[in-house]
């Protein structure tokens, strides 16, 4: 590590971690329609949103009129995009005269952007055109983000409100996490991203004459508003195939920190938004540092491994350097394992150095932060209501241990919730270890692997734990673009998506119709050191040891092989 | 769920409108407007005009007379780029790296740099370490009859040192450098 790869780290910390109170508490607010900054410029616009859905914003909804509103609007999202992507030869902005998708391939895409996963297995500039990046996906980049915003309020809600059935209006909580809590930050996000040397352009495609006598194709369009809402809406789905690691989507290593930090800028503050709503920031404190332990220590790991020569390349005569098979000279080993230990703490499916030739142990983190459920800071929204499922745990857990009704700020814990916690529980295990048994399995799903031995069962692992954390990211020689993986896929979104939203909307109800226990002597703190230390050992144990078994099969077994030298 | 269908359906066209249509033209114009270069690709063009390639792709150079970039899996294409995706242990990369490394080595300046036997992750890595550009000086000199030392000042001379990230040279600079004899 020399001087620069400290300056990166440092200044990473310090943007995505200073301005989190400040961002929290202006969330909070806009989200509860109280007066912000930029209140009078948007609400003229948030009302005219109103007016054209129909929509009263002061009439509450129950848990389940609220569910059925989200999905309805992810239904009518899914077909909508579907029918674009389909239909994109017929539709304008196409300069590049690109055909539409393959049924299939369209499907998967539409799932994967409607449940904020941004798997992607299509190349975007060669095969989507203008209006598909901009009307159809953009859209869901915004509004996929603010859907999970929108559940993590409710469940915030259902903590704070007592004996009410009220938790809020979707189409109010939805309109107000996209103006006002994606909108305004990617415009400023974009610009800094153009001046670093994003695109951004409605132009078509142009052709150079290369130095030495060739031809160049230059692929252009309107990146730079894209890869914004891209990073801060925790998609991850890249304008151009080899997403953040092509050199104009992230030119500089500036641009390469501005964006890494706009990953976890949203997730981090929404910590302190919870804080705003419960009314205790020490809640706040505790799950920020137990995020931030896993976080480091992730981060640590991965460092290590990427540092560390290839062993298979030892006795070459080549410079004995962490390897830079499939990353970038401007970015080099530190920032793209910092990269890829946020993209997969978060839900963020970019990349800017490719997975799957990084080290056994540099690839297992980012697989293992996946496979806890996307809760170290997270996708936007949908972290934190996935930590708080753990926190919830745990202090079931506690609760047992000490013999006491659980109760969490003042809300008992009864039957009800825990059945429901449980159900969330099954949703990774279910989602990742049975498609991905099937897909090693059968033979056509397995031709799909291109490297030989332990990593060839990584590809696969990785693939369906991308799809079911709603990751996106991928060890990308996978040859995921055949029907069956298209839709198996697309499926394990779909569980990974609503086999959490579901659960939690009712947990939401059904905590909120609930009084609020006084907080006797002998109620279980949830803050502090020692529910630090707890919250972290449940995550790891009921979160990860699922999956050690095959963590074993793939990464370990890789690890264990290249340093043994068999 | 179907009395949700109206606002579901309204609500979308209305965000579409806005994050869909307005916020895209509105950065397009924006950006336009204070950075037209950098929103029109960073295209770099020779004296006559002519229209090179972009400052941030990597481009084919071939021949010794060239400063080379990062070998590309994808063989240096635009639509689409793409990655080798070989994993670390696959014996695919050794023995790929093994045939470039026989070809590149220079006697008596030691081990190669790995940048340059190594394909980058979106195959049109526009930049090379200082030291990989180094290391094909005596050849580029060789080729075109010029001083080592001449060569290595070019190197120098574009050479950025970013406070958050590695050292960089930029290959098309300094082949556009030598092919206009700029600096030398």
């Amino acid at each position: 590590m020399q001087l620069h790869d400290f300056g990166l780290i440092l200044a990473f910390f310090v943007l995505v971690l200073a301005p989190a109170p400040w961002l929290g508490r202006y969330l909070y607010r806009a989200m509860e329609g109280q007066r912000t900054l930029l209140t009078p410029l948007l609400q003229p616009l948030e009302r005219l949103c109103y007016r054209v859905a129909g929509v009263d914003p002061g009439a509450g909804q129950d848990w389940k009129r609220y569910t059925g509103a989200l999905l309805a609007f992810n239904a009518v999202g899914l077909v909508l995009l579907f029918l674009i992507l389909v239909g994109q030869g017929a539709l304008p902005l196409n300069p590049q005269h690109l055909p539409g998708m393959e049924w299939s391939l369209a499907f998967n895409t539409a799932v994967s952007f409607v449940t904020n996963t941004n798997w992607q297995a299509y190349s975007g500039e060669a095969s989507l055109s203008y209006f598909s990046q901009m009307l159809g996906l953009a859209v869901q980049n915004f509004v996929s983000p603010a859907v999970g915003l929108a559940v993590l309020v409710v469940f915030c809600r259902g903590i704070a409100r007592r004996s009410t059935a009220d938790l809020g209006n979707f189409w109010v909580d939805l309109t107000r996490a996209t103006l006002y809590g994606l909108l305004p930050f990617c415009l400023v996000l974009a610009l800094l991203l153009v001046w670093q040397g994003v695109p951004q352009s409605l132009h078509a495609y142009v052709q150079a004459h290369t130095l030495a006598g060739g031809e160049q194709s230059i692929p252009l369009g309107p990146a730079a508003s894209q890869i914004a809402i891209k990073q801060l809406g925790t998609n991850g789905g890249g304008f151009f195939g080899v997403n953040s690691a092509h050199p104009f989507e992230n030119p500089t290593a500036w641009s390469n920190l501005l964006e890494v930090a706009a990953i976890i800028l949203i997730p981090v503050a929404l910590l302190f938004t919870f804080g705003h709503y419960v009314g205790d920031r020490r809640q706040s404190r505790a799950l920020l540092a137990s995020m931030l332990i896993l976080f480091v220590l992730g981060l640590g790991a991965t460092l290590w491994a990427e540092l560390r020569p290839n062993p298979a390349l030892a006795a070459l005569p080549v410079e004995q350097i962490g390897s830079l098979e499939g990353k970038e000279s401007r970015f080099g080993s530190v920032a793209s394992a910092l990269w890829a230990v946020t993209t997969t703490a978060a839900s963020n499916g970019s990349v800017n150095a490719m997975h799957d030739s990084f080290s056994a142990l540099g690839g297992l983190v980012p697989l293992f932060n996946m496979m806890l459920g996307e809760v170290i800071f997270g996708g936007v929204g949908a972290g934190l209501y996935g930590m708080l499922l753990f926190v919830l745990i745990t202090v079931f857990l506690a609760g047992l241990m000490i013999g006491r009704t659980p109760e969490y700020l003042g809300k008992k814990l009864e039957a009800r919730e825990v059945r429901l916690l449980v159900a969330t529980l099954l949703v990774m295990p279910l989602g990742v270890l049975v498609p991905a048994a099937l897909a090693a399995c059968l033979p056509g799903a397995a031709a799909a692997v291109s490297n030989p031995g332990a990593h060839g069962f990584s590809q696969i692992l990785y693939a369906y734990t991308s799809g079911t954390a709603n990751n996106g990211s991928a060890f990308a020689g996978f040859g995921a673009n055949t029907p069956y993986h298209n839709l198996m896929i697309a499926l394990a979104m779909l569980l990974g998506r609503f086999g959490y939203i579901l659960p939690v909307l009712a947990i939401a109800g059904s905590l909120a119709a609930k009084t609020r226990a006084p907080q006797g002597s002998g109620s279980f703190p949830t803050h502090g050191p020692l529910f630090v230390v707890l919250l972290t050992l449940t995550l790891l144990l009921v979160g990860g040891l699922t999956f050690l078994p095959s963590l074993a099969l793939g990464p370990l077994a890789e690890h264990f092989a290249a340093v043994g030298g068999a | 769920m179907f009395h949700h269908l109206r606002p579901a359906i309204a609500s979308l066209l209305a965000l579409t409108l806005v994050t869909g249509v307005a916020y895209p033209l509105v950065v397009t114009a924006l950006a336009q407007a204070t950075f037209p270069e950098q929103a029109n690709g960073s295209l770099v063009r020779d004296a006559r005009g002519t229209l090179r390639g972009s400052a941030l792709l990597a481009q084919p150079a071939d021949g010794p007379q060239w400063f080379h970039p990062r070998p590309s899996a994808a063989d240096y294409a635009s639509v689409p780029s793409g990655a080798s995706n070989l994993a670390a242990d696959n014996p695919a990369l050794a023995e790929r790296i093994a045939a470039d490394a026989r070809a590149l080595a220079v006697p008596g300046q030691g081990p190669v740099p790995l940048a340059l036997v190594t394909t980058s992750a979106s195959g049109l890595d526009p930049h090379l370490p200082p030291a990989a550009a180094r290391y094909q000086v005596a050849r580029i000199a060789a080729a075109r009859g010029l001083p080592v030392e001449a060569l290595e000042r070019l190197v120098a001379q574009h050479t950025r040192h970013p406070a958050v990230g590695p050292a960089v040279v930029n290959v098309l600079a300094l082949n556009l450098a030598l092919a206009n004899r700029a600096g030398l």
